[in-house]
């Protein structure tokens, strides 16, 4: 598992999320995306094929960088396993996020 | 900011501790750890336990210290939680005496009866392992949901069309087609369809944690588990129930609920929560220790002298309403469903209860009703009374209200049931009933949106059964068909259940679009079962509170067979929503009459303005009038008239005149076999003979005078 889970800063800022994000590693991810304020990030890009799980405190990491980042902010989530998608879709938190199976660009 | 009281002060064992606030009850997340508050006024002590995730055993089992106590609160801060994965517990130390009321056993672990989100029941019917001594536990909830600009809708009651429905039931079968069946993610794929029929309101059966388990046992006749579930029977107060969350195993049955309530208000559907505050699923002197039996039992439950559970719900105990704590965890209770869930209104099961003071007897001005009505966070919320309970206090126009009270109306169920099905001398009631019950509804005082007119609820016959079955059919339910209610005011139209018959099921047809043209036409609030509008039947159990199958999941297959009956139920509300003249009037509004003379309504019988209310008549015809604009802007008078012929026989009735230039078209005409039977709003047909209209036999005809 990599240390930094952002791995490219631009206006396509790509991330990559893999094993569990849930409260302990969340707030980690957290802190990454806290650096993107005022950045003029326009979109966000996270590669969430190896991520077996994500938890509640992981989803409200994602919103943050929504909330936080700025209505113009679009946020792409790529290849997440079914599991995955289907917690983001129940709970609900799914409706600022495009949930898609790959990504050119 | 930098808050000075972030920091731990005390050590126990390996746990950083800090005094915490008293204020709010129950697992709040603040900076760096969890406020841990509990109230017990005759506790000694108190100690906290945690749990990691689905052990059976604790990690550690801190005493709150008595230096953190203020009053009668326990509390504490405890530092560096894992807040998703821990799930808590309280022990009480105190005295046991049965006749003082005191149960505490500092061997029972209790949930907190503040718990906002409850783990270890996470999936429906999984059998628990009855040995864990701690089933239902405590977790943390995150209170911080996304609502966007969503709020309580606020619509007015006289436009509401409530929708009665079970979580579970509502998508359980597999002719649902949703992904996630029998939970509330699954409601939201059916939010179309909720819309296409054009209710407002969705009123849900309990959504609280309850036990799904209780009282289950093996029906004697098909041998399967029987199980508590519609969920009358309270668990957690404040905890959404986890094994109706798709996301239950999860832990997010929060959000999911939240999400749902901000998809049904994105779409203009209001939502009401049936909840049940007259007792808990602790039971009687044999019931189990869930919480508050062991928290506090004194305060929480109404007793005996002698210290045994008075009974007036019928369920074994009966929660103590009108102790000013219990009012305040009642409060507390809605106020969070009002204010963190944005939900709409509330349905009070067995309301009645809720009137009687500590010792049981009713009460002139129950404190409790008084503070709900008065309260300011409760302010626009819809409150709605089952006005009677199980112990023989029946409130229906009695219910202390303040003006800001509604109830069911037990009397409009009943004397329309009765007229439905031919029994004679029913139109003087029929006609009160259809006016918003102002017999028992003063206009002036509580107004006729005091009353929720329904002809069927869940409790009783499908409005399919009620007119499929004359008796009912509760074999499966174990009980040698002894439960469920008697006076069911039913009628088979000629077979005690299915059949082939096509003229039978054409009468069925035509009653069911006959209960449901009167409920729409009337004035007060209509309610409908979820599922009547596609003639779902339960086989003719009227009471299948523990059938968690076929019986009581809606059957979606039914709505291809019976689009014709959903496109009627979908046509007549959407009839209401377009004749302001057939709600209640606007607040202060007493006029009787309209500006053209016209009274708002009047009654007539096979003569224009002559209603025949004598004790033989089957037939009744209402005329409503009021104002409509139209979308061009244009304002009209509005003349509603529904001949109702319960009779068995064809009538013709004499059409009350109109003014000039405005003419007869007829909307609905239930004797018609479909597509005839229901035009569009707007698309009412001309009639030739302006002066009569024949209305077959057990029919009913909606009318629309227009120029």
């Amino acid at each position: 598992m990599s240390d930094k889970f952002i791995v490219q800063i631009g206006e396509i800022t790509k991330v990559n999320l893999s094993g569990k994000l849930d409260a302990i590693r969340a707030p980690l991810l957290m802190e990454e995306l806290k650096s993107l304020i005022g950045q003029s990030v326009k979109r966000i890009v996270f590669y969430a094929q190896d991520l077996e799980y994500i938890s509640s405190a992981g989803l409200r990491t994602i919103i943050f960088a929504k909330q936080k980042l700025g209505a113009d902010t679009e946020l792409y989530m790529i290849g997440a396993q079914d599991t995955v998608t289907d917690v983001i879709k129940m709970s609900g938190l799914d409706n600022f996020l495009y949930l898609q199976g790959s990504y050119e660009g | 900011m930098i808050r000075v009281d972030t920091y731990p002060t005390h050590k126990y064992a390996d746990f950083n501790l800090r005094t915490g606030k008293p204020i709010p009850f129950g697992a709040t997340i603040v900076p760096g750890g969890i406020n841990f508050s509990v109230y017990s006024r005759h506790a000694v002590s108190c100690e906290l336990v945690l749990f990691n995730k689905h052990d059976r055993e604790p990690f550690a089992v801190i005493p709150f210290p008595d230096e953190f106590r203020i009053g009668n609160v326990f509390t504490m801060i405890v530092f560096d939680l894992d807040y998703e994965n821990i799930e808590y517990g309280f022990k009480m130390d105190g005295v046991f005496n049965f006749n003082d009321g005191h149960w505490f056993n500092r061997e029972k672990i209790l949930l907190d009866p503040y718990a906002k989100a409850i783990g270890g029941r996470d999936i429906w019917g999984e059998e628990p392992d009855w040995s864990n001594p701690y089933q239902y536990r405590g977790r943390i909830a995150f209170d911080d949901f996304d609502w966007g600009d969503d709020r309580p809708l606020e619509l007015p009651m006289r436009d509401l069309i409530i929708y009665e429905m079970h979580v579970r039931g509502f998508t359980k079968h597999s002719s649902s087609g949703v992904k996630y069946p029998g939970t509330f993610a699954a409601i939201r794929e059916k939010i179309p369809y909720i819309r296409d029929l054009g209710v407002n309101c969705v009123e849900l059966m309990p959504i609280y944690e309850f036990d799904e388990f209780e009282n289950s046992r093996i029906s004697p006749v098909t041998k399967e588990r029987l199980l508590n579930y519609w969920g009358y029977s309270t668990v957690g107060f404040f905890a959404p129930k986890a094994a109706y969350a798709a996301t239950g195993t999860f832990g997010m049955q929060v959000d999911e609920f939240k999400a749902l309530v901000k998809d049904l208000h994105k779409n203009g559907i209001e939502v009401i929560l049936d909840v049940v505050f007259n007792h808990t699923a602790e039971g009687n002197e044999n019931g189990p220790y869930i919480s508050f039996r062991g928290i506090d039992n004194k305060t929480y439950y109404m007793l005996t002298p002698e210290g045994y559970y008075y009974n007036f719900s019928g369920c074994g105990n009966t929660l103590n309403c009108n102790n000013p704590v219990v009012r305040n965890m009642i409060l507390d209770c809605l106020r969070c469903w009002a204010a963190e869930y944005h939900v709409d209104g509330f349905r009070f099961d067995l309301a009645a209860i809720l009137g009687r003071n500590q010792d049981g007897s009713p009460m002139h001005n129950p404190p409790l009703l008084e503070t709900l009505a008065f309260d300011p966070v409760l302010g626009k919320c819809k409150l709605i009374a089952e006005a009677w309970d199980a112990g023989g206090l029946y409130q229906v126009g009695a219910f202390p209200s303040w003006g800001r009270w509604a109830e069911w109306n037990g009397k409009y169920r009943d004397d329309l049931r009765k007229f439905l099905k031919g029994d004679e001398g029913f139109s003087g009631a029929v006609s009160q009933r259809l006016s918003g019950s102002p017999d028992i509804y003063n206009r002036h005082y509580r107004g006729t949106c005091a009353s929720i007119n329904f002809i069927t609820c869940h409790d009783g016959f499908t409005l399919m059964d009620l007119v499929s079955y004359n008796g009912k059919h509760n074999e499966a339910n174990g009980e040698n068909n002894n439960d469920g209610g008697n006076d069911n005011h039913s009628w088979n139209c000629g077979f005690e259940g299915q059949t082939s018959d096509e003229g039978i099921n054409f009468l069925r047809q035509k009653q069911i679009k006959n209960a449901l043209s009167m409920l729409m036409l009337s004035q007060g609030v209509p309610m409908i079962l979820s599922g009547d509008e596609f003639g779902n039947t339960q086989y003719g159990n009227n009471n299948a509170y523990c059938q968690d199958n076929e019986i009581s999941w809606l059957d979606w297959n039914l709505l291809n067979r019976n689009y014709d009956m959903f496109n009627f139920f979908k046509k007549i509300i959407e009839f209401r929503k377009m004749h302001p003249c057939l709600k209640s009037s606007e607040e202060n509004d007493y006029e009787t009459h309209v500006d053209n003379g016209y009274p708002r309504i009047s009654w007539h019988g096979t003569r224009a303005w002559d209603a025949d209310f004598s004790g033989t008549s089957r037939l009744l015809a209402m005329l409503s009038c009021g104002n409509n604009t139209g979308s061009d802007g244009t304002t009209q008078y509005d003349f509603v008239y529904m001949a109702m012929n319960m009779h068995w026989e064809m009538h013709g009735f004499e059409l009350p005149g109109l003014p000039e230039g405005y003419k007869w078209h007829v909307f609905a005409n239930t004797d018609a076999p479909a597509p005839n039977d229901v035009w569009g709003a707007g698309k009412e047909v001309l009639l030739d003979n302006q002066s009569e209209f024949l209305v077959g036999a057990r029919s009913v005809a909606v009318l629309v005078g227009k120029l």
